[in-house]
């Protein structure tokens, strides 16, 4: 029997917690715990010591192995890898000696309300690293003072005449105690009234240092289950046909051929909850095959006789839509939402020495996720235990217990490594379809989308388009500027009040608002049945298309060189104040701009044979340049160059960052290049890769020159920071390589049409 | 098929008589070790190897083998693993990406290179990279970033840049060390 004591919190903030876990003899737990309510009292909760119940903590035993708990879902971010880096920095850990483990969801019962024991837990919304910095340097800081602590006692010399470095503590004269020799003394002492300081940057040793990702062994060795590679002796699988409308119903069915399938066991119907945001509930009507392995289930799925009956979706399709935005933007009807609406734009009308108007057409797009939708889930008496590939544990955890009623802690849900989020597993969707089957059949469920499902039922991004207008006066100065969206809300159907569903589609202060006198923007939602949600890079992506492209229009207008444009719309260095508080530091942003024109020799913008183009944005607290070289090749486009800066601030892993940002601008490109969802009769068009083509490597550059603004200011999230820029970097490229503006994605097929 | 007209066949006692099995079910190499499979002969290999034997470093990607997660070598050349029902494979020597690790648990070149090269996104399509890498280099020790260009695979994270610089240390090292 381990021996154990009270746990023990030290008061961070108002609302976090550093907490001291009673674990088994010879290890030390630091964790961290985020209270309920403001004026909470400490409870001395226990976390226990079993290895899935950690909280967001270290571990270490006495051999001087230290585990690390990941916290946010790894979506291919490298959260994974950063979130622990900062844990193990504060502890002046020995990397060597660190394993990651992904933590899962963490929650307990506070009165029969969930209580989430691991604070956040959301990844790939680019807030992971800036969460982390908060809270996760002191649980490090926290297992570091304990372990000093001991040995101080140790050597009756006071703590602060000591130091640590990787893995052991050093003495005043010279000798070393690995923290594995001390973490049973560690484990003993008290937590001091406040918590104790962070380290100097100075002496940072991890953080600023390349890291590769903590998982890549088990990836290259095929050892890495993500959530489709796990599986219950009993579960059985579970296939679904959906109906092409959201909003359909199921009109015939004939199961006779399915249930002769050897191996087929179920047929079951699933319907949308009608009452619940979209989502949180079956994402259309579907017909679920549940089978003793998939491949039964999948022949028993082609064998049934399926009709359905449309519902109003039949009505839709994207080309009226599309049709329906240009008339808003064209129209004098008043915006559903002004967003913003400085000076006097009718004013400004009357000094105008020169206009431009032109209109941007993007399309709807799927997520196309690497790992298809899909969950185990076993449903016990008094406990649901699931393995979900999610962005979003504590929101499926919601999903979970309104299906189930259990209480809070009786849900368990496992997050191993995700096969890609870009927004797609914020919804939990096939996490309802899978606990209803589970429900129903009273067995374990391994539910499995395949592909053509996930291209016709996504909560896709809605097309938009874009009016611009600008107002230029006799000296050559942008002093008016209208911008007209219209889109559908991807927050529709959620909750969300009416006066807020533009908050999705862009944003008061993306640029150039605060840099133009006279300046509008409003908002035209309109209304679709067909789903819509969260998508990498939104609202940035569409409206940094849209205004960088445009840049380029009135740069060609005036004649001008158009970084020289963009420099002048900027302006000065100094700090723009935004509308929700904060400022966007102009200078920052003119130093990503001129990085990538010096590394592309922008000054060889006017006489080079291939077109150069410049794109730059701002991104929650980041800021992102692009400048690419392109040139045409007959019909065939070659991206020569393309040169990527961003400024995080304090860069934690500098590798991971580098991948993030290589990796953001080809989805950019090949998401820019090639994609597009259509429907027509309200039914998704793409079905495959074929119709949804993602590029190939020979469409994509060879390589990404990415350049790392260092900074020590606190870090912001990159996963999809160098997503706006590349796309209009490129276009512009292709307008000085083909003389061809392209105002309408995707670009090959645009291009193609123009040319 | 070209159906063949009832009278060519010959009905003499000779063609009446059906060969006795020797056993049932396909015969598998799978990373050297062998299998038998007694199920349905048609079902792809990629379900056979995740759902049967549990080796789920191949990955579904989709039904048609377009985006190549499910990418196996069979005697050396990659396939997608959804289009082959397991009859036609039999008795041919499969290779999975856990196969591309020694018995000692060492890594191939082309593992290592991955892993120095940071090579992964979300590492969901990964395996399939390492495949599709695997046959090019059969075929062309020394490839050209043109016939790099030829790789099949599709990924949304954007490693193919990393995919590429990680190819070309694999090669490298193998000449450096011969």
């Amino acid at each position: 029997m381990s021996r154990h004591r009270m746990n023990d919190s030290i008061r961070l903030s108002r609302r976090r917690f550093l907490q001291v876990l009673a674990g088994g003899a010879g290890v030390l737990m630091v964790g961290i715990r985020v209270a309920d309510a403001a004026d909470a009292p400490l409870p001395p909760a226990l976390l226990g010591d079993t290895f899935h119940d950690l909280g967001a903590y270290v571990r270490i035993d006495r051999d001087g192995n230290v585990l690390i708990g990941a916290r946010d879902p790894d979506t291919g971010t490298g959260v994974a890898t950063a979130l622990p880096r900062i844990i193990a920095e504060e502890l002046d850990a020995d990397w060597n000696r660190v394993s990651v483990i992904a933590l899962g969801l963490g929650v307990a019962d506070n009165h029969g309300k969930p209580r989430w024991t691991y604070g956040r837990q959301v990844g790939g919304t680019g807030s992971s690293i800036p969460a982390a910095w908060s809270d996760l340097r002191q649980v490090g800081a926290l297992a570091r003072w304990l372990l000093l602590q001991a040995a101080a006692r140790r050597l009756g010399v006071p703590a602060d005449r000591l130091g640590s470095e990787s893995g052991t503590v050093i003495a005043p004269d010279g000798r070393r105690f690995t923290f594995g020799s001390l973490v049973d003394d560690a484990s003993k002492i008290s937590l001091p009234k406040t918590a104790p300081p962070l380290k100097d940057p100075a002496r940072f040793s991890l953080i600023g240092s390349p890291a590769g990702d903590v998982d890549a062994h088990d990836i290259v060795t095929g050892q890495a289950a993500f959530a489709i590679d796990h599986q219950a002796d009993t579960a059985l699988v579970a296939v679904l046909a959906h109906c092409p409308w959201p909003d359909g119903k199921l009109k015939r069915i004939d199961t006779t051929d399915t249930l002769a399938v050897k191996g087929v066991v179920n047929v079951m119907q699933l319907t949308p909850e009608p009452d619940q945001p979209w989502g949180s509930t079956v994402i259309a009507p579907a017909v679920a095959v549940l089978a003793e392995d998939t491949w039964s289930a999948l022949q028993g799925r082609r064998k049934l006789k399926l009709e359905w009956t449309p519902g109003a979706s039949v009505g839709e399709s994207s080309a009226a839509m599309e049709k329906q935005a240009s008339a808003l933007l064209a129209g004098d009807a008043p915006p559903t939402t002004r967003v913003r609406n400085d000076g006097d734009i009718e004013a400004a009308g009357k000094k105008a020495a020169r206009r431009l108007s032109a209109s941007y057409v993007q399309p709807w797009l799927a997520h196309a996720t690497a790992e298809p939708m899909n969950c185990l889930v076993r449903l016990d008496k008094d406990r649901a235990r699931l393995v979900v590939p999610t962005q979003a544990p504590q929101k499926a955890w919601a999903v979970v217990q309104r299906l189930t009623g259990l209480g809070p802690a009786q849900i368990e849900i496992r997050v191993p490594r995700v096969g890609g989020g870009y927004g797609r597993r914020l919804d939990h969707d096939f996490v309802a379809e899978a606990v209803i089957l589970a429900k129903a059949v009273d067995k374990p469920v391994r539910l499995l989308w395949t592909r053509e499902q996930d291209f016709t039922h996504d909560y896709y991004r809605s097309g938009c388009v874009h009016q611009l207008s600008v107002i230029i006066n006799r000296k050559r100065q942008v002093i008016g500027w209208n911008q007209r969206m219209a889109s559908a809300s991807a927050l529709a159907h959620r909750g969300v009040p009416d006066n807020l569903l533009w908050t999705s589609e862009l944003e008061a202060d993306q640029l150039p608002a605060g840099l133009i006198p006279n300046f509008r923007s409003d908002w035209y939602g309109q209304q679709s049945a067909i789903p819509r949600g969260p998508a990498r890079g939104m609202p940035f992506l569409s409206n940094a298309f849209a205004v960088e492209s445009f840049v380029d229009e009135i740069a060609h207008l005036l004649r001008e060189d158009p970084l020289h444009t963009r420099l002048r719309l900027l302006g000065k260095p100094r700090q723009l104040p935004l509308s929700a508080g904060g400022t966007m530091d102009i200078g920052r942003l003119l130093n990503v701009l001129n990085l990538v024109a010096e590394r592309i020799e922008w000054k060889n913008w006017l006489r080079s044979v291939n077109g150069l183009g410049i794109a730059c944005w701002y991104v929650n607290g980041a800021y992102v340049a692009h400048a690419v070289e392109a040139a045409m090749q007959g019909n065939k486009l070659l991206i020569l160059r393309v040169v990527c800066a961003v400024d995080v601030g304090r860069v934690i892993n500098p590798l991971g960052l580098e991948d993030q940002v290589a990796g953001a601008t080809l989805d950019a490109l090949s998401t820019a290049l090639n994609l597009a969802i259509t429907f027509k009769n309200g039914q998704i068009q793409q079905h495959s890769y074929k119709d949804y083509p993602l590029a190939s490597m020979a469409q994509l550059p060879a390589a990404v020159e990415v350049i790392t603004v260092p900074g020590n200011r606190d870090p912001t999230g990159a996963s999809f920071l160098a997503m706006p820029t590349a796309a209009p970097a490129l276009a512009n490229a292709v307008f000085r390589a083909s003389a061809v503006r392209v105002r309408r994605l995707p670009l090959m097929k645009e291009l193609l049409r123009l040319l | 098929m070209v159906p063949v007209p009832a009278q060519a066949i010959p009905l003499s006692p000779d063609n009446r008589i059906t060969p006795v099995k020797a056993r049932d079910g396909v015969d598998l190499m799978i990373n050297g070790e062998h299998f038998r499979h007694t199920g349905d002969p048609q079902m792809p290999l990629l379900w056979y190897l995740r759902d049967v034997l549990r080796l789920t470093g191949t990955k579904y990607g989709d039904n048609h083998g377009e985006n190549g997660s499910d990418l196996v070598l069979l005697d050396g050349k990659a396939v997608s693993a959804i289009t082959v029902p397991v009859a036609k494979v039999a008795g041919r020597k499969i290779t999975t990406v856990e196969g591309l690790t020694a018995n000692d648990g060492s890594l191939h070149p082309l593992q290592q290179a991955f892993i120095a090269e940071d090579a992964i996104g979300c590492g969901y399509c990964t395996p399939g990279w390492l495949m599709a890498s695997m046959d090019l280099l059969n075929r062309k020790p020394q490839p050209s970033d043109a016939d790099i260009d030829q790789l099949p695979n599709l990924c949304r994270c954007g490693c193919q840049t990393r995919v590429r610089r990680a190819i070309k240390r694999a090669v490298a090292a193998k000449v450096s060390q011969p």
